[in-house]
């Protein structure tokens, strides 16, 4: 540090140390005199005046009026004076374009000057000058300057090129600047190779499907020739270029690792960080059980734990990093606990992320340490920070199940202490661990209860209330307790009053004698007084229960319920494999894709990990599932995530992340319907999508709260979900069965097998949708059918009952593609005893969606003056299929190679009987267009694709064999699952 | 990349703002005062999200440096750069202050023009810099053609950080091993972790292109030497040497040389730099134990008993001894009684600092002291923050040792045997702590 004072005393001789004078002009007047200034002829006075201009420009005045007089001063052989002239003009050019070309002259004459540095300045400033006008004579220069001899004129040049494409992209294609800055990767000189790669992996992300970025064995190896010998910026570049590359096979993907990991030692935690991106991406290739991709695990932690010895800042960047690669491969850092404890004078946000970490790898054999650190935590100051802390030992007792005794206590010792915030949450991860553990640690509710009057957070509050409903039996008064709740019912939110309805059904359930002034009385505060539908219609349906089937409304509400899992705040696979793709960057700082928060173009594209090769495996399964059973689930998950992540373009999507274990079988949109529906009714169900919630608390994105979530219905009647509410035990049974129609529902109503499946051209017969004898005497039948373009549903509604119907109404559940009615069902005359009415019903794909179990599963509510009743059905996929589904040849094959193998799925159509034009015309009908067709050997290849009404490319290949009545069809998706629904679709198109 | 660069002092003033991409509007200087520097709450993260326009920013004592950007930029990068470009201001005009800045804002502005290309970090090693970013701009006009194609090429060149032609009478190198030592241990004296990150910070004075190899006690190259041949008895050699977790290198050095061979070597920069970091967690010499006795007395009284013991050589001296015992807040007087050095209650840091000037190896000694507390309803239990402890002692307490530093320059007319070296060892507390 010495030199650099003694640096600063030499620079004081001068008139440096009076700078600061500039910042404090305000005097009236003061842009006249600066012109005085600019035009004297002095050249120190100039320069002082040109640096005043530019103090004011900082501080945000205006000093535009200037523009002509600092121009003049551009002229000068003064290299500071010209720099600071250059900033000026930089800053104002676009406000004064007619004026900027004024400066050109000067620019075209300084990038001929003989002097690099002046040179490269001047091509530098002037890809900065967004002028149009200025542009056009920037071309010339910019080309010499492309091929100039000196190496420090040719890395500015480069980087003026991704300039100039910001500008005017049409330009810098039409003038071929785009081959000259390729030809810059093979240059001898490694900034100029780092600054081509930074350039042109610009200007490639805002053309997608250019092959701009041609990335091929031998660039590759250039790049990484270069790697070993530019700058820590410039290798950074290179780095997050490289990751971009897919390796054919996994030997290239071996060598390559095996050169980049060297930069693991650099002391640029950005390098690491880069580093660490390429390697775990062409990890995916390698095969598990090669040495090598054992020692590179080994070869990823010690880097990765240097990073926490970074500034705070560094490590927060690294430790939202590590979340993820915890995630997807646990084992790296397994026995790196002790690194993620918390220090004192950590700043808060490195501390909830270290806890975050923690949590993440606790495990058996280190849950001893953890929870004495997380005691610790538990008494420190911040509020945030202690809250996370008694979850996090909520959530140690969920996945660790050894250590829950343990932690049940640690939480009886914290709710000791008083602390109001400690209690409720410890409440709350109580109610939590009842869940996952019934029946084990029923003896501290007497601790819990002493504390019921300081909750006055709705969350623990409704924690609390659950918890007094579910055991209602084992507290003598649990009816004064709830009582006593009930006297504020209207000031409490939502969340508690739900609660609160829930607990005392369940009461009066258990111990009906004493209890039924105590429901009456909820149930006509929920009923009558609160004009909060879900609370209203909660209400009745426990009313109703009650009233017309008491065992029955012992079964639904005090059925046995799923217990929860236990890795509750995973993010999404498929967001996941995208956020590894972006390790270091922005999107893995937010943990949200990039399209979630860049604008434009850029980012739009999705990243995805290599498949490994070789191998049949399926897609990456995170091995975190390390307990047998909870295996199973993860399995399912991916599939799904991939469907809603596509889907729905959610950028977070919170509920997928947090499908409960024990219910493998329970696909993802039915959990969402419990969600949705069933759980609002069913208050001790809604604890499950509760936990992912809460639990989920790195998610910035603001997520509902359950209990608030909307019922899936039409305001006022009661919902879809409301209705399912009666059936919830036989649910997963029903589900299981294949021709089971919309879970519940098929049982409720006998529907009796599948609905028929109509497609485009051909539209199928109208199926009885809805008996007469379940609907008071309303029938209902009808198809699906798309025409020109337009989704329609064809119904038909007979009157099989005594008196007129009047005031028909419908409307669709949440479903896989947002189907919903474009209009009003269009029924004008009051509907007379045997009369039929046939109607169109026309729907838009713009409705809310969640997914279906199965995928194009719909579930209706038709309303009359009568009653409103549920049915479901399912509709040809092809409904869905649009007109303009027709890929190019060019983008079909890129896509097709783009799509992992894992998502193939082959079919077999039987027994058909077409030769293959006939078929694709037939096909074509309803919008499967056949793209390419080839013939080898006797067998026609049909390419084929089709574009789903929300933006999912299906692609296709048909083979048909001469003389052979089963085609093979080989389909390919982002979104696997809707694969076998397009099959039907080709099934039943191809049969009629 | 980065779309600007703004430096604001700590009332939210902007100093400089440097505007790189136009997507950056002006209003992004204010969106960050208002939302970040003008925020009511602790600031919760580095990173800002305003309005889809990211904020990175640090703070160095009340000056904020902000970086924005519209785009998923490189975030690792954004910072690393952020700390390079204090370390580039400091190296010009010494400390980052309001007056500094506001004294050096045209040097600020140019170097900015030249570190940051459309937000693109260039080479911003500030020996290269110094070459040709002067703040004399006369100079340059004066430059012949050699020299200025030297600097160029030394900008963009392999060795960026080294300019050619470097002379010294005296051809000198000072080697650092500077460690900090972490710890943290349970009121009953268990490790709950302990790590040293230390650096290898060396000062050279070396003429013209030196080649460097440094060697040092890593037990993966002691291995290797023992398996090569060498009769030395493997059980000795193997407590010699320490196992290092991890290393990173200054940029000098050559990276896939260190990952194939396990050698380290570099031509490095003129002057002072740091050449190394290293993590090590095996084997550490902890330099002193804290055993704490805290017993509470009633609700008014707190008995505290700390006894430091020292863990090394006798011969050895520690230095800059200081213990830290928290008090609660409600403390309202303390007597305290030390055995060696001098123990004084601060109220306003609510602690008992106790100093010790020296002690030497494998002593022990002891502090008591009574704590008045005033009678509080605050239901809210004092949170017990730990012990903490500073020094510094004269060895490195990873036991890493410097075994060579070769120096080559064929060019020149000096070996290995002319260049005079110095190695000095420093063992200094990081987090030091024991709860109690």
């Amino acid at each position: 540090m010495e030199w650099a004072s003694q640096l600063c005393e030499n620079r004081g001789l001068g008139s440096k140390m009076t700078d600061s004078k500039y910042f404090t002009t305000t005097k009236k007047g003061e842009i006249f005199e600066l012109k005085a200034e600019l035009n004297s002829d002095k050249k120190e006075k100039k320069k002082e005046a040109v640096k005043k201009v530019i103090a004011s420009m900082t501080v945000g005045k205006d000093v535009s009026a200037l523009f002509p007089d600092v121009v003049n001063c551009m002229q000068t052989d003064n290299l500071e004076l010209k720099k600071l002239v250059y900033l000026y003009l930089m800053n104002y050019a676009k406000s004064q374009p007619d004026m900027a070309i004024m400066a050109v002259n000067t620019f075209v004459k300084d990038c001929e000057d003989p002097n690099p540095l002046i040179r490269a300045l001047a091509v530098r400033t002037m890809g900065c000058i967004r002028v149009d006008k200025i542009t056009e004579y920037l071309c010339e220069p910019l080309r010499k300057c492309l091929k100039d001899e000196d190496p420090y004129v040719r890395k500015t040049a480069a980087v003026c090129v991704a300039k100039l494409h910001d500008i005017n992209a049409q330009l810098v294609e039409d003038q071929g600047f785009l081959d000259t800055l390729k030809d810059l990767i093979s240059d001898s000189n490694p900034m100029v190779v780092a600054n081509a790669v930074a350039a042109l992996s610009e200007i490639a992300e805002s053309h997608p499907n250019s092959n701009l970025l041609d990335l091929n064995p031998q660039t590759i190896n250039k790049l990484l020739t270069a790697l070993n010998e530019c700058t820590e910026w410039g290798q950074i570049f290179i780095l997050d270029c490289l990751a971009n590359y897919t390796p054919r096979d996994d030997r290239e993907s071996q060598s390559i690792c095996e050169r980049v990991t060297p930069r693991l030692s650099h002391a640029n935690s950005a390098v690491v960080l880069s580093a660490v991106k390429v390697l775990m991406k062409f990890m995916e290739m390698l095969p598990k059980d090669l040495d090598y991709y054992g020692t590179l695990l080994k070869k990823l932690a010690p880097p990765l734990v240097t990073l926490l010895s970074a500034e705070p800042e560094l490590q927060y960047v690294a430790l939202r990093n590590i979340n993820l690669i915890v995630q997807k491969r646990p084992e790296i850092l397994k026995h790196e606990m002790k690194v993620f404890f918390v220090k004192y004078n950590d700043p808060i946000y490195v501390k909830l992320e270290k806890l975050d970490i923690m949590i993440r790898l606790a495990s058996q054999a280190n849950i001893a340490q953890v929870l004495a650190e997380l005691k610790e935590y538990a008494t420190e100051v911040d509020v945030d920070f202690v809250r996370k802390a008694v979850r996090a030992i909520g959530r140690c007792a969920i996945k660790v199940e050894q250590s829950a005794e343990r932690c049940v206590s640690t939480l009886l010792d914290l709710i000791q202490t008083k602390v109001n915030y400690v209690v409720q949450e410890a409440i709350v991860v109580i109610k939590d661990i009842f869940r996952k553990y019934p029946n084990k640690y029923e003896s501290v509710i007497a601790t819990l209860c002493e504390n019921l009057d300081s909750l006055d957070e709705p969350e623990a509050r409704a924690a609390m209330i659950w918890i007094v409903g579910e055991y209602a039996e084992r507290i003598d008064n649990a009816d004064e307790l709830l009582e006593s709740f009930l006297e504020g019912f209207h000031d409490e939110s939502t969340q508690v009053q739900l609660q609160l309805l829930t607990a005392i059904v369940k009461l009066f359930l258990k111990k009906p004698t004493e209890t039924q002034e105590l429901v009456q009385q909820v149930l006509s505060l929920a009923t009558q007084d609160s004009d909060n539908p879900d609370l209203r219609d909660r209400g009745y349906i426990y009313w109703r229960l009650l009233s017309t089937d008491p065992v029955a409304a012992k079964e639904v509400v005090l059925a046995e319920k799923p217990l929860i899992s236990e890795e509750t705040d995973l993010i999404e696979p498929t967001l996941l494999e995208e956020l590894i793709c972006h390790i270091g960057t922005l999107a893995s700082v937010y943990h949200k894709p990039p399209s979630a928060f860049v604008e434009g173009s850029r980012g739009v594209q999705h990243k995805r990990l290599p498949a490994r090769a070789g191998s049949g495996e399926s897609a990456e399964i995170p091995d975190i599932g390390q307990s047998g059973p909870s295996e199973a689930p993860f399995a399912v998950i991916p599939s799904q995530g991939d469907l809603l992540g596509d889907l729905l373009n959610l950028d977070l999507a919170p509920p997928t992340a947090t499908v409960p274990s024990v219910q493998p079988a329970m696909p993802m949109g039915a959990m969402d319907l419990l969600g949705g529906g069933l759980d609002s009714l069913m208050g001790d169900e809604s604890d499950t999508p509760s936990v992912s919630h809460r639990t989920e608390v790195q998610s910035p994105q603001p997520s509902s709260d359950y209990s608030e979530r909307e019922l899936g219905d039409i305001g006022g009647i009661p919902s879809m979900g409301a209705s399912l509410g009666a059936a919830p035990a036989v649910m997963p049974a029903v589900l299981g069965g294949a021709s089971a129609v919309g879970g519940g529902l098929g049982d409720l109503f006998d529907l009796g097998g599948g609905v028929g499946m109509p497609t485009g051209s051909y539209i199928a017969p109208k199926i009885m949708l809805l008996p007469a004898m379940k609907a008071k005497g309303l029938e209902v039948s009808g198809t699906f059918a798309r025409r020109s373009g337009v989704i329609q549903m064809d119904l038909s509604l007979t009157n099989k009952a005594m008196s007129v119907m009047t005031d028909f109404a419908i409307q669709f559940n949440r479903n896989s593609f947002g189907l919903a009615p474009a209009g009003p069902l269009q029924i004008l005359t009051p509907l007379s005893p045997n009369q039929t009415i046939d109607i169109s019903l026309p729907l838009s794909t713009s409705g809310p969606v969640m997914k279906m179990e199965p995928l194009n599963n719909l579930q209706v509510a038709v309303k009359n003056n009568i009653d409103v009743f549920y049915f479901s059905c399912q509709y040809p996929l092809s409904l869905l299929f649009v007109e303009d589904g027709k890929m190019e040849r060019q983008v079909f094959l890129a896509t097709w190679k783009d799509i992992p193998n894992e998502n193939e799925t082959q079919f077999q159509i039987k027994d058909i009987h077409l030769n293959s034009d006939v078929a694709g015309n037939k096909l074509q009908g309803s919008n499967i267009f056949t793209i390419a067709k080839r013939t080898v050997d006797g067998q026609d290849m049909l390419y084929q694709s089709i574009k789903l009404a929300n933006g999912i490319w299906v692609l296709a290949e048909m083979c048909v064999q001469t003389g052979n009545p089963n085609y093979t069809l080989s389909i390919k998706c982002r979104a696997s699952e809707v694969s076998q629904f397009v099959y039907q679709c080709y099934e039943l198109v191809l049969k009629n | 990349m980065i779309g600007g660069l703004f430096i604001y002092n700590h009332k939210g003033e902007v100093l400089i703002s440097r505007v790189y991409r136009d997507d950056i509007g002006r209003n992004a200087v204010d969106a960050f005062r208002v939302n970040v520097i003008h925020a009511r709450q602790q600031v919760r993260s580095p990173v800002t999200n305003i309005a889809r326009t990211s904020f990175f920013h640090v703070k160095r004592s009340n000056i904020w440096l902000a970086a924005v950007t519209k785009q998923n930029v490189n975030a690792a990068m954004v910072f690393e750069f952020l700390y390079k470009m204090c370390d580039v201001m400091t190296a010009y005009f010494g400390k980052i202050s309001e007056e500094n800045i506001k004294n050096n804002f045209v040097l600020i502005y140019e170097l900015l023009d030249e570190i940051l290309d459309f937000g693109y970090p260039q080479n911003s090693e500030t020996g290269a810099l110094k070459t040709f970013i002067t703040q004399q701009g006369i100079k340059g006009q004066h430059q012949t053609k050699e020299e200025q194609s030297q600097i160029t090429s030394q900008v963009t060149g392999q060795i960026g950080w080294r300019r050619e032609g470097i002379k010294y009478r005296r051809n000198e190198l000072f080697l650092d091993v500077l460690e900090s030592v972490n710890l943290l241990m349970s009121p009953q004296g268990q490790v709950l972790s302990a790590h040293v990150s230390g650096r290898v910070v060396m000062k050279s004075y070396l003429s013209g292109m030196p080649e460097c190899k440094f060697g040092m006690n890593d037990k993966i190259v002691i291995d290797k030497q023992g398996k090569a041949g060498t009769t030395d008895d493997p059980g000795k050699s193997g407590k010699q040497s320490i196992a290092i977790d991890d290393c990173t290198f200054h940029q000098c050095v050559r990276l896939s040389k260190f990952d194939s061979e396990r050698s380290i070597s570099f031509i490095p920069p003129d002057g002072e730099y740091e050449l190394m970091r290293y993590r090590t967690t095996k084997d550490i010499i902890l330099p002193f134990r804290v055993i704490p006795l805290v017993r509470e007395v009633g609700r008014t009284k707190l008995e505290v008993k700390v006894v430091i013991k020292s863990n090394f050589k006798p011969s050895l001296l520690a230095q800059k001894i200081e213990v830290r015992i928290p008090t609660p807040l409600n403390t309202s007087g303390v007597q305290v009684i030390c055995m060696k050095g001098k123990a004084k209650y601060k109220a306003s840091e609510n602690a008992i600092v106790w100093k010790i000037k020296r002690m030497a190896g494998m002593k022990e000694s002891q502090i008591s002291a009574e704590i008045e507390l005033l009678p509080t309803n605050d239901k809210k239990k004092w949170a017990r923050p730990p012990i903490s402890m500073n020094f510094e002692v004269p060895f490195a307490p990873s036991g890493l040792k410097v075994r060579y530093l070769k120096v080559f320059e064929s060019k020149l007319n000096y070996s290995d045997h002319d260049v005079i070296k110095w190695v000095r060892y420093i063992g200094r507390s990081g987090i030091y702590e024991t709860r109690c």
